[in-house]
């Protein structure tokens, strides 16, 4: 007996090879251009991620004019939190600081962001303020020096 | 304030203890919630089609071609979600021509390619062929093209190539089973896999992923089954639902097994991860874990599951119960695929604290979103069961 091939198999290898030709005609189109350039993905979008406006200067650049600021902060506690944390995204001011001011937070609902308390925060690394308690009524600020928390005001 | 200044702080208002910068917003909504939802909703139906096929259960063989169909409707639209997700739509098929070894999301590619390409529509074409052949001859002006475009010009129905329809129908059935248990297999991974995160980190959330996609499959053909008869005004066949009723309670059994076993396993083990995931499942997730997946989508159908194999009386009482038990496990498991995503966010890394989810209504990742990528395989199906009406299928003597 010959060897029988149901019409079906050769049918339907011819729709996957012309399938399979068209998706490789179409892949070699629709690839990004720079897709592979340095690594598994479109080179392109290194540029289109660069785009976004900035927000965040980075606390170098304050440095750059409030050298002062940089020294007290060095001595305390606050150290490690740079500038941006509170006073928000500075590019702006960067750039022109006459004509864009920086956020300058006060009250005790700003302090009391980092500071309150918070069972899950440990209190060896932040310390943490019943706010009801501690010195109802004034401003964190009045005694405290927030580049320098332990400087405390007279 | 500037605009992303405040949205950062208005958030930071609804999160709780300690959470770290990165942890604030969610990275996967809704959309990522509805993706394995479709994807699980495709491979259970097709598992309940190869049941009839491979085991030759007689009784479901009304809803053979109704769960291929949905299988292939659901598919088609199951990368969407991912893709507005990533809020570029237009680079959807960028996923499928450069897949990768090296990524789990990469990986998609391959799934998916091979599961609707080599597995669904073949499986569909043998078992159309001769009906469209049919059909072809029959029609006249467009759908009779349409007819012959479908049969890719294999015209031949003598018996002997309707066996082998039926032969290498069978053949794509027997690999399409493996393959839809590594279709979800594999989104369960993409989960299970990532060891950052305790409440996703487990080897048994890719079995639960499929037993869930079962289940949830079994119920939406359920549900379709009955919902086509109502509108085609054909009696719904209690023998019919009856078989489906027993699978999907021993799924729904198994399901359920391997989910509380999850649970147990990290109950008994109690990591340092315990603590705050014990709270996230009494907080947080109490609604959609307890109430949503625990009680009205397993408990009560299964109670329900039960007491239908027992009361036989009245009829219409018996198909409502069979028609509420199905819409209740479709909740129920869409919730599962909620508290596996969002859950697995809703907790800081650092174990103290947490941050909230509120799911925005428009937008390419909000719930009209969500819902338009869920009705409109709805609408696919609805073309599809017009297109190749099961029910106008010629039948076959030697069956």
């Amino acid at each position: 007996m010959k060897f029988y091939i149901p019409p079906q198999i050769p049918r339907l290898a011819l729709a996957f090879a012309v399938f399979i030709s068209l998706f490789l005609i179409l892949r070699h189109f629709l690839i990004p251009e720079t897709f592979g350039e340095y690594g598994h993905y479109r080179g392109a979008s290194l540029i289109d991620n660069a785009k976004p406006e900035i927000h965040y200067a980075g606390q170098q650049a304050c440095f750059k004019c409030h050298q002062d600021i940089e020294d007290k902060k060095a001595q305390d506690v606050h150290s490690d939190i740079h500038c941006e944390t509170c006073h928000g995204p500075g590019q702006k001011h960067v750039l022109s600081s006459k004509a864009v001011d920086i956020l300058k937070p006060s009250g005790r609902v700003f302090c009391g962001s980092c500071h309150i308390i918070n069972a899950g925060k440990q209190k060896s690394i932040i310390n943490q303020i019943d706010l009801d308690k501690h010195n109802v009524g004034k401003n964190c600020i009045n005694c405290h020096n927030p580049h320098q928390p332990w400087e405390m005001k007279k | 304030m500037e605009p992303h200044y405040q949205h950062l702080y208005e958030i930071l208002a609804h999160a709780q203890g300690y959470i770290f910068p990165n942890e604030i917003d969610l990275q996967w909504g809704i959309l990522i919630v509805v993706y394995p939802f479709i994807t699980g909703l495709v491979a259970g139906a097709f598992i309940l089609a190869s049941l009839e096929r491979v085991f030759k259960v007689k009784i479901l063989k009304p809803t053979y071609q109704i769960a291929l169909l949905t299988a292939l409707s659901f598919l088609l639209v199951a990368t969407m979600p991912l893709i507005s997700h990533l809020s570029q739509p237009q680079r959807a098929y960028e996923i499928m021509i450069t897949p990768h070894s090296s990524s789990a999301m990469a990986i998609f590619g391959f799934v998916y390619l091979w599961y609707l390409a080599v597995v669904l529509l073949l499986e569909i074409w043998f078992d159309y062929r001769h009906s469209l052949v049919v059909w072809a001859t029959e029609k006249t002006g467009i759908m009779r093209l349409v007819y012959k475009i479908l049969t890719l010009g294999v015209n031949d129905i003598s018996p002997r190539t309707l066996k082998w329809d039926r032969k290498l129908g069978y053949i794509i059935t027997v690999v399409g089973i493996p393959s839809a248990f590594i279709l979800h297999g594999y989104v369960g991974f993409i989960f299970g896999s990532l060891k950052a995160n305790p409440w996703w980190s487990s080897p048994l959330i890719p079995i639960i992923f499929l037993f869930s996609a079962m289940v949830s499959g079994i119920a939406l053909i359920m549900l379709v089954y009955m919902i086509v008869s109502y509108v085609r005004k054909k009696a719904i066949d209690l023998n019919v639902l009856d078989s489906i009723g027993k699978y999907l309670f021993f799924v729904l059994i198994l399901d359920f097994t391997l989910e509380s076993l999850d649970q147990i396993h990290r109950i008994y083990e109690a990591e340092e991860s315990f603590e705050i995931i014990k709270l996230l499942v009494s907080g947080k997730l109490y609604l959609t874990l307890f109430v949503a997946q625990g009680l009205i989508g397993t408990i009560i159908p299964l109670v329900t599951l039960v007491f239908l194999q027992f009361y036989k009386h009245k009829i219409r009482l018996q198909k409502t119960m069979y028609f509420i038990v199905s819409i209740l496990v479709l909740i129920g498991v869409y919730s599962m695929r909620w508290n596996v995503v969002i859950g697995g966010q809703l907790f800081s890394k650092s174990f103290s604290g947490f941050t909230s989810f509120k799911v925005g209504l428009i937008g390419l990742d909000g719930t009209l979103m969500a819902a338009f990528w869920l009705i409109l395989p709805v609408g696919i199906l609805a073309f599809l069961l017009w297109l190749l009406p099961p029910w106008k299928m010629v039948k076959e003597e030697d069956e």
